[in-house]
Order: C-alpha cells, then structure tokens, then sequence
C-alpha cells in the first residue's frame, strides 16, 4: 500500500495549492471521480486476497474521505476568498459628503410665532387672521381710541386714505371676533403690523401676536397666571416676571410685563439698559367700552388680552442684536435658524 | 415728564433712596425712563469772586485775575468775555476734580501762573452754556463749595407719562401719588390771594365757551422785566429740563411745572380793547413765538383782543403781543381749554408744546385761581408792579362733568380675582382725592377735578389694583371646561407647507409689504397699487400687488454677497385693488436662481431651470392629493419669458403661475438670469382631499411602452390627459420617460416616451386586453394630435 500513501500526498499537495474552483474540481475528478485515481484502487481491491481486501478497502476509503473532505474545505475556503476580494474591490470613502438637496430653513420670526402659538394652542387657544389694510373703525374706534386721542400719537400710523390705515397693531382682529362670534372666546390673532418708524430699534414694519380670553369669571389673576406661565416656558427657564399699571386705551386695567433680562439674570447689561428687566409685552382686562362696541353684555362676562412683538421675542430668545436683519433676508442671517 | 428729586421731596419726603422711589413709582405706573444727576461729577470747586482782572501780557484774549476764595485770594488766569471785577463764579482750586476725571493742577499760560480754574456752566456739567463764566448772584457766600450752595445732590427723574396722567404733569401730581403710596401727608405750599393794588383789568368774553370755559385774567402794571430770575427759580427750571429766558416766562413755566397748568402773559400795551377767547376765522394769520406765521383754520381756539387773534389758545403765543424787555404792564392768562376739542390741534401745525400736551391730556378745571395766585405772588416778588384784580370769567355749564362713580364690592373679586379690605380700598380712593361714601353693595364716589379718567367702575378697579400693587395681586392657573376642538383634516397648514419647502432647500424670506412703485408697475402694470399717503420712504410706497418683486430684490442682495444660488419662499398678503373693495390675498412665493444642486463632488453642477422649480411646486400641489385639478398651462404674463410661463389652475380657476424672470427685467434690475418665480394663492394649496383607500390588487400588471411623434406646439400636458381619457380603466400608471427633438426627426416634430402600466383588480390582463387598450391609445392619439408611432 506503499501506492495509496504517496497518491494520497499528492493528492493532499495537489488540493491545497489549488487556487481556483475550476482546479478543485479537477483535482476531484482525478483523484474521487468515476475513473479517479482513488477510484481505480477501490476498483482493484479485487484482485487481493480475501483476508488482504477488508484492511485495505478500509485503509482507501479513510484516505477518499479525508480527500473529500479536504477539497470541501478548500472550495468554502476559495469561495470565502473571492467574496473578500470582492468587497475590498466595492470599498469606498464613506466619508465623503452625502448626494442631495440642502436643507433650507424657516425664518426665525415664523419659527417663533409658531412656537408662540403652539403653547396656547395646547390649552385651547384658536389662531385667528384678519386684513393688514384696516379699516380706521376696527383698528382704533372700536378699541376706544377715537379720532385725536393722545394713544394714537402713540401709534405712528400708516395711512390709506382718511378712514383706511394699515393695522398698527393685531387687536383689530380680536373686534373681528367679538362682532362675528359669542363668548366664551379664546383666541390667538398673529400677524404683521406697521408703525411708520425705522431706526435702529423700529423696523416700519414687524409682527405681534395678541391674545383674547372672555369668559364669564376671567380675572387679572387669570391673565397674571397665563403670562407668567406663558414666559417661563417661553424662555425654558424660572425667571421672575413682572406686571406694571400702564395705559391701553382698549384695556384696564392694562398692564405692562417686564421680565427678568435673559441676557445677565437681572444685574444690568445693555441689553437691559442696565435694569435688570426687559419690556416684553403689554396686557389687561378688556376695556368695558370695547365689549359695548362689540356688544357683549359687560356684567356677564370679563375678559383679558395681551398682545407681544414676535421680533423682540426671537431677538431676546436668539440674541439676534440687531432688528433690521428679520427684514433684509441675508442667507447668512436666515441660514442661522 | 422730569422732575427734580429735591423739587418733589419740597412736598412729599418719604425715606427711601432714589432708586427705591423711582422703583415705586415705576410700579405704580409712573414709568421711570432715566434717573440723572443734576449736575457733572466734580469736586474742589468753590463759591469765588474776581476781584481784579487785568489783560493777559501776552494773550489777547487772556485776563489775569485775583480771585478772592473767601480765606485768601489766588491768581488765575481766565479766558471768559465776561470775566470782570466784582462777578462772583465758579472756581475749581487746585486739587479739584472737574466732569472727565479732570484734576486741577497749578498751571503757566503764556508765562503766567494760575492757581486753578473759573468755571462755566458747561464745564461743570450743568447746561450748555459756555459763552462765559457761570454768573452766581451777588449774595453768593464767597469760600462755600458750590455743590453745597446749589445742593446740586439732586436727581433729574424722567417720567413716561401714559396720556391717561396727565394729573402728573407737575409736581403736585406726582407728590399726590408718592403720598397715597407711603401713607404720608402732602405739604403744600402756601399760596395766598395778592390782593388788588390797581384797578386795572381787560374785558374778557368766552366766544366759544364749550371749549374755553374758564378764563382767569389780571393786569400787573410797572414790571421790570429787566430784574434776573432767582438762583433758585433757574436751577429748579434747569433742573427739569427748562431754559431760562426772562422772569416772566421763568414764573410762568415754574407755575406750570409746579401745579401743572400752563399760562401766558401778554404784554399789556399791545392788547387792543380786550380778551375775545373765540374760534378763528378761515385764513386768520397769526405769527408766533417761534417765529412762524400760521394760516388758521376754523377749527382753531385763538385768544383774540378786539382787533386780532393774539396767541394759539394753549399752544402758542403770538409774537406781536409777547413780553420784551420794554415791556412795562402785564396781562397774564390762565385759563381751562377742554382737552377733546384741543386734541390734535397742535398737531395739525406741526406744533407740540408744553402747554398743549397738558391741554390736550386735561388739566384741572378749577386750577386756575390758584395758579394766578401763585404766578402773581412770584412775579411781585422778582419783577416788581403793582397787581391789578383776578378777573374770572366763567361759563359753569361748559366746564366738565364728574359724575359720581359706583363701585360694587363684588366686582373686585371677579375683576382682579381677590378680595381687597373695605378700609383698604377707601384708604386707596380717598388717597387719590376721591370722595369715598359707602353704599350696601359698595361705595358711590365723586372724581376730583383734576382726573380725566376716571368715569366708570372699571377705572376705579384700575386704580385699587394699581396702587395695591398688580404685583401683589395672585396669579391663577387657568381652568375651565376641556372641549375637543374641531380640527378639519382636509385643512393644511402653513406651517407645514413651511416645512416642506425648507426640506427641499428653500430659506424662508420675509419681505416688506410695501414696494417701491417702480418695481410695482414693472411686474403688475395693469394694477393700480394702494399707495400709502405718508410712507416711511418713495421706495416703500405701495402696497404690494405681489410676493415677486420683494423676493426678487432679497435674491438680488444676496447674489450681490456673493451668494449665487439662492431659494427663498414667502408667505404672506398679496392687495389687489377689486372694482368693489381691496383684496387682500394670502399668498406662496417662490424664487430660485444658480445651481440645482448646492456644489458638491458628486452632484449636477448645472443651474436649474424651470422645471425645478415646477417640481417643487408639483411637490406642493401633491400635498393636497388632488394634483389630478391642477393643471400647468402656457402663458403670458408681465415681466416673464414669454416662452417659459405657465398659469396654474385648479378647477379651471387660475390660481398662480410660475415662469422664467424676462431677460429684460433681468438686466433692468440687475439680478443673474436665469432666475425664476412662481406665486400661488395658499388656499388653494390648503384644501386637500381625504385619503380614500383602494383595494390592492393581487393580479400582475403588464407594462408596454410607446414612443410617439407629435408637432412640437402640442403639450405634453394636454396628451397624457388624452392618454389617460383614452386608455380604458386598467391603466393604473403614466410616465413621460422621455423627450426628443432633433436628428432623425422632422424638424417641426418631436418625440414622447410613454411607459402605461395596466393592471385589473379581478383577474390578470390577457395581450388582447392590453393590446386594444393601446391601440385605443394610438387611435385617439392619432386623431386628436396626428400622433405617429415611432417605427
Ligand atoms: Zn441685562
């Protein structure tokens, strides 16, 4: 048997320098196929003696399946060889920047008017538009500021013609309401306004968003306890909120909400002309003669309103520091939000 | 409004510093603006008199001076004109520290030693003035230090008075408030009637008494108007803000300041037979103090002698009948103009003065003897005369109503949402000058003169709330019934067409409503723009017509930064003037200009063309899952390419376009081209359908694919809607994968790629299904626009 055990090491040779699944196969057929080397010798056992033939016939078949089983592994082998290469062939850089659009973005005043209108929205607030060109009975007549009242010097106002303005402010829309609509009201009135001044903090034109709650035991603590809330969450942090008596021609009492200054925490900067406290908006309880205008009958129902600028908001939320930029539409402004 | 702390604390003194008051009457709704020194921050400067003063040797323009200090005298040399023998000013010593950190030291001019510094009001941070040495009077205590003898520890308060204040347009007002708020009683000062000394006195008439309905005249004769105001009445002027002129019109504005009611004083000779207080007569000229000849109109309150209008009731005096130094007899006016028909007035002439901002606001009708009084007492006292009669001239019926005031106890706990003690809220009004009388359900009270308003019960909560304290009152947490909202699904928002534009790479713009009227015309000539009768400039004039011209111009900034490719969108009114009444429209815009893709390694680098744009707008309309109303067809509209424009419509409805900017307009404004627009009313992109689901189909679907040839005019828009009318019910897809013109064509022809998908929900398509869907394809196509196939 001197024959089987060299056969075998050439066998064993010959498999392991295979490179290729084509040899492999080869190799099989030489050495296991029908008219294969190994084969040829199972074929021959013939011609040994009884008592030789079982001791050899077992001593090929342990040398056919060691072979079998060697050209298996080295055809897995092969294989698990060809898929590498194949994958070191697809690699790329994955570093490089992906394929497609950029992305562009919202303007800051939209984003924070609509996160302004998204807290009251929760508790139950209607978003409301009305006309920017207005006329002069909604926008000052029916909020009790009639023809030569001092506030309207207050108001530097656009003019159409006589009777036509653009609104200086969103409180129209609330009158819009109040005609069309029974309380109980809540409502949220967003939009542009205009006030014919420009300079470094006046913009001639900007956007507010004014609220209005009537209902029948609506109070000042009512409307301190929304704007306080309204401000915390508005800014994401607990700072002190404070309500002073002004004048509104359409409110009383009517108030003015200071807060803490979210750029030094309340010690004095310029942002806050060293007060501590930033003016952000301008509120009260719904002026008796407003509800006559609009008919709503005074000793049932109470109401607040409130109305803010969004671009002050955004500016002090953003530390944007100067107004004229939410109006001259640079990218490198707007890519920013 | 400013006050000085010193003026005020004369009335009312509570023990608080200068920041706590101003934060007191902060919040009680006196608004502190600005807290100044009265003066520059200096030190080492004394009270010092000139006791020689010789020309400089060899300086013009310089004196030598010996300057006694009260305990010695020093040489200093001086450049002031008025630097003279016996002039007691202003020294800073050596050592001194005047406004700026700037040290006195011992100095040579031109080879002359000074010891030391007289001083103009400037230099000490007082006023402007520095013609000259500030000129101190002579009883001025030589060696004193000036801060000292001026008490210049003083604070100028500026007040931003709401208009409804106008009580606290003077001392008395505001000392009124800051006693309420600490409990402490007001000292007044003692004014006393000036008994007559002549018997001198003017005829007054009220011609137009509704609006002047109380008028308080006197005469003084023998005024030396020469006489200098006091110290005291200049610095308390200077101190709010106030110049000094003479001492008539020093007194008058003190009176003014003071008790908040303004006067005028004529000059006595050049008052022609008596007072007519009346309305003008159109076209009546009157040349004022400031020097400008006004036309009245109709509308105007004059006080007139018997010849001609003499002042603007409670705005202005005239020129003609003003006090000079010549002037030897007064007549002085206090009177009540009733501020309604006062508003705007002054306005109307370009005119805002002291008076006519406390006119307009209210000034307390039964102030004026009092005034008089005061003004008469001071005036003797400074410019000497002999006081003539108060003359009142009254018409009670025209003079304003205070009608009583209920206030219901229950009201403040609905209002203000807490309950106020009974003895509070009477402590609170009567402070304010209220007559205060319980009631059962609360307390019935009269309105002091000088409130204007104060007429119904919500004012009168105003005040409790205000002088309590808004920030003492509770805030609640609001509560009421949880209702479900309606919230129509077919209902887009804005907000999220916002987003949708910005995922494909669109910067939200915002630009102004108002437009220069060129560019207006240039893209809507057909339109007749609102134009603002006062705009805030000529190129931000008329009301826009449309979105365009505004994104145009952003685009056009920022291409001029070196941005070259630039996607903006706005939203927002578009005003159409309408035959019947203004539209006011909202409105989507688009723009787009440079390269489609942002550069990159791996992207196109060409610049975009019409159908990115078009795309994106696809995009939208898609949202409203009703794309199948909207249709794109060829037109023409001002300002764009006459070949690549498309009107939108939705149900036959035209509800934008979307075009190339004209090459034209391009050029004309300067901006890149290509650039393109689009502009789409935003209702239409709002209402959206409902899904409606479709069952599946479990069958295969047979795609076949037609390549066909139509003249170049025919859209391709009309065709597939011809494909998709023809096609019978299985075809579930269409896609134009392709389009060709050129070699192997007729010129005038062009080629259309169609792929049709077919599918049946009940069983699987057999050829013959397919095929004579095709051919009724080819057929109508055939017929409609003499389609051929493509061999
Ligand atoms: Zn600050």
């Amino acid at each position: 048997m001197e024959n089987l055990d060299t056969l075998a090491g050439q066998a064993k040779a010959a498999i392991e320098a295979a490179d290729d699944g084509a040899t492999l196969e080869q190799l099989r057929v030489d050495y296991l196929g029908k008219k294969g080397q190994i084969t040829a010798l199972l074929k021959g056992l013939g011609k040994l003696s009884p008592e030789e033939r079982p001791a050899a016939g077992a001593q090929i078949n342990v040398v056919k399946q060691e072979l079998q089983q060697l050209i298996g592994e080295r055809k897995s082998a092969l294989e698990a060889a060809a898929v590498e290469a194949q994958l070191a062939a697809e690699t790329i850089d994955v570093t490089l920047p992906g394929r497609g659009q950029s992305t562009g973005g919202i303007h800051p005043v939209s984003r924070t008017m609509e996160r302004m209108e998204a807290f009251f929205a929760a508790i139950g607030f209607e978003v409301v538009e009305g006309p920017e060109v207005e006329d002069d009975y909604h926008n000052f007549e029916a909020l009790n500021i009639p023809a030569h009242h001092p506030a309207r010097a207050m108001h530097d106002t656009f003019y159409v013609d006589e009777h036509t303005v653009l609104r200086t402010h969103t409180s129209p829309v609330q009158v819009r309401v109040m005609e069309s609509q029974q309380p109980p009201l809540k409502i949220i009135c967003p939009g542009r306004v205009y006030r014919c001044d420009s300079d470094l903090t006046h913009t001639p034109m900007f956007h507010q968003v004014e609220g209005l709650l009537i209902d029948e035991h609506t109070s000042f603590a009512d409307l301190k306890g929304v704007i306080e809330a309204f401000l915390r969450e508005f800014f994401e942090r607990e700072l002190a909120v404070r309500f002073r008596p002004s004048y509104f021609p359409f409110t009383e009492p009517s108030a003015e909400v200071d807060i803490q200054c979210v750029n030094c925490g309340g010690d004095g900067c310029r942002v806050c002309s060293q007060t501590g406290w930033l003016e952000v908006m301008g509120c009260g309880m719904v002026h008796p003669r407003v509800f006559e205008y609009s008919g709503i009958d005074t000793e049932k129902y109470t109401g607040f309103a409130f109305g803010m600028g969004v671009e002050r908001l955004a500016m002090l939320r953003y530390g944007v520091n100067d107004l004229r930029l939410f109006f001259d539409n640079d990218l490198r402004f707007l890519e920013q939000f | 409004m400013i006050i000085s702390e010193q003026w005020l604390r004369e009335w009312v003194s509570p023990k608080m510093s200068t920041e706590e008051l101003a934060h007191q009457i902060t919040m009680a709704g006196l608004e502190v603006d600005a807290v100044e020194p009265v003066a520059g921050d200096f030190s080492g400067v004394i009270v010092a008199q000139i006791i020689s003063a010789e020309q400089h040797p060899d300086a013009d323009k310089l004196r030598v001076c010996e300057v006694s200090t009260g305990d010695g005298s020093v040489q200093i040399v001086c450049g002031a004109p008025n630097a003279r023998a016996g002039l007691k000013a202003p020294l800073a010593i050596v050592g001194g520290v005047l406004p700026g950190d700037f040290k006195i030291k011992k100095a040579k001019l031109r080879g002359v030693e000074s010891f030391g510094m007289l001083c103009a009001e400037q230099e000490l941070g007082l006023s402007d003035a520095n013609e000259g040495l500030m000129e101190l009077p002579d009883d001025a205590p030589v060696g004193r230090d000036l801060r000292d003898y001026l008490g210049l520890e003083d604070k100028a308060i500026e007040i931003g008075l709401t208009p409804n204040r106008a009580d606290c347009l003077g001392v008395a007002g505001i000392a009124r408030e800051v006693g309420l708020l600490n409990n402490l009683s007001v000292c007044e000062p003692v004014i006393e009637p000036v008994p007559a000394s002549v018997d001198d006195s003017l005829p007054v008439e009220l011609l137009a008494p509704e609006r002047c309905p109380r008028f308080v005249g006197r005469v003084i004769r023998g005024v030396d108007i020469t006489r200098p105001s006091p110290l005291w009445l200049r610095e308390k002027l200077r101190r709010v803000g106030l110049r000094s002129i003479d001492a008539v019109v020093d007194v008058t504005n003190y009176v003014m300041m003071e008790l908040g009611q303004p006067m005028h004083a004529f000059d006595l000779a050049k008052l022609r037979g008596g007072i007519r207080v009346r309305t003008a007569e159109r076209g009546e000229k009157l040349e004022l103090l400031d020097g400008q000849t006004v036309e009245l109109d109709s509308e105007t309150l004059v006080i007139a002698d018997h010849e001609k209008a003499v002042a603007m009731a409670g705005v202005m005096g005239g020129q003609g009948t003003s006090v000079s130094a010549a002037t030897t007899d007064l007549f002085l006016e206090v009177a009540f103009f009733a501020p309604t028909p006062m508003a705007g007035k002054a306005r109307a002439y370009g005119l805002h003065t002291d008076a006519s901002h406390r006119f307009e606001r209210g000034v307390d009708f039964t102030l004026q003897q009092r005034a008089m009084e005061r003004a008469t007492g001071l005036l003797l006292e400074i410019v000497g005369g002999a006081a003539g009669p108060l003359q009142e001239t009254v018409s009670s019926a025209h003079l304003p109503a205070r009608p009583d005031v209920t206030l219901r106890a229950a009201r403040i706990p609905k209002l203000l949402g807490f309950e106020l003690d009974g003895e509070e809220v009477e402590r609170i009004l009567s402070g304010l000058g209220l007559g205060v009388t319980a009631t059962g359900e609360g307390w019935l009270c009269t309105v002091p003169s000088w409130r204007f308003d104060i007429a119904i019960e919500a004012d009168l909560l105003e005040e409790l709330a205000r002088v309590y304290g808004y920030n003492r009152l509770p805030a609640t947490r609001l509560s009421g019934d949880l209702v479900m909202p309606a919230r129509p699904e077919k209902h887009q928002s804005v907000s999220a067409l916002r987003r949708h534009l910005a995922a494909r790479g669109y910067r939200e713009a915002i630009t102004y409503s108002f437009v220069d009227p060129k560019l207006q015309k240039l893209f809507d000539p057909g339109l007749e723009p609102v134009a603002l009768s006062n705009p805030i400039s000529a190129d931000m004039a008329v009301m826009r017509t449309s979105l365009v011209p505004g994104l145009v111009s952003a685009v056009l900034r920022n291409t001029k930064r070196q941005q070259p490719r630039v996607r903006l969108f706005e939203t927002g009114l578009r005003f159409l003037p309408g035959e019947d009444c203004l539209k006011q429209v909202p409105t989507l815009a688009m723009v787009i200009t440079g390269s489609r893709f942002a550069e990159g390694w791996n992207v196109d680098a060409s610049a975009a063309d019409f159908f990115d744009l078009k795309g994106d707008l696809e995009s939208l309309v898609a949202l409203t899952r009703a794309s199948d109303d909207f249709s794109f067809h060829a037109a023409r509209r001002d300002a764009l390419h006459p070949g690549q424009t498309a009107f939108i419509t939705r149900d036959e409805e035209t509800v934008g376009y979307v075009g190339a900017l004209h090459p034209s307009i391009c050029s004309e404004l300067g901006v890149q081209a290509p650039l393109y627009v689009a502009e789409i009313t935003l209702s239409t992109l709002l209402e959206a359908e409902l899904p409606v689901f479709a069952e599946l189909s479990k069958f295969p679907e047979v795609r076949r694919d037609l390549a066909i040839i139509v003249d170049k005019e025919v859209p391709a828009e009309a065709l597939l809607r011809n494909v998709r009318a023809s096609a019978g019910t299985y075809l579930t897809d269409l896609t134009l994968f392709d389009v060709y013109e050129g070699k192997g064509i007729d010129p005038k022809r062009k080629s259309l790629a169609l792929g049709l998908t077919f599918r049946d929900s009940s069983r699987t398509l057999s050829d013959e299904d397919v095929n004579e869907a095709v051919k009724q394809v080819v057929d109508s196509l055939d017929k409609n626009y003499k389609a051929e196939l493509r061999g």
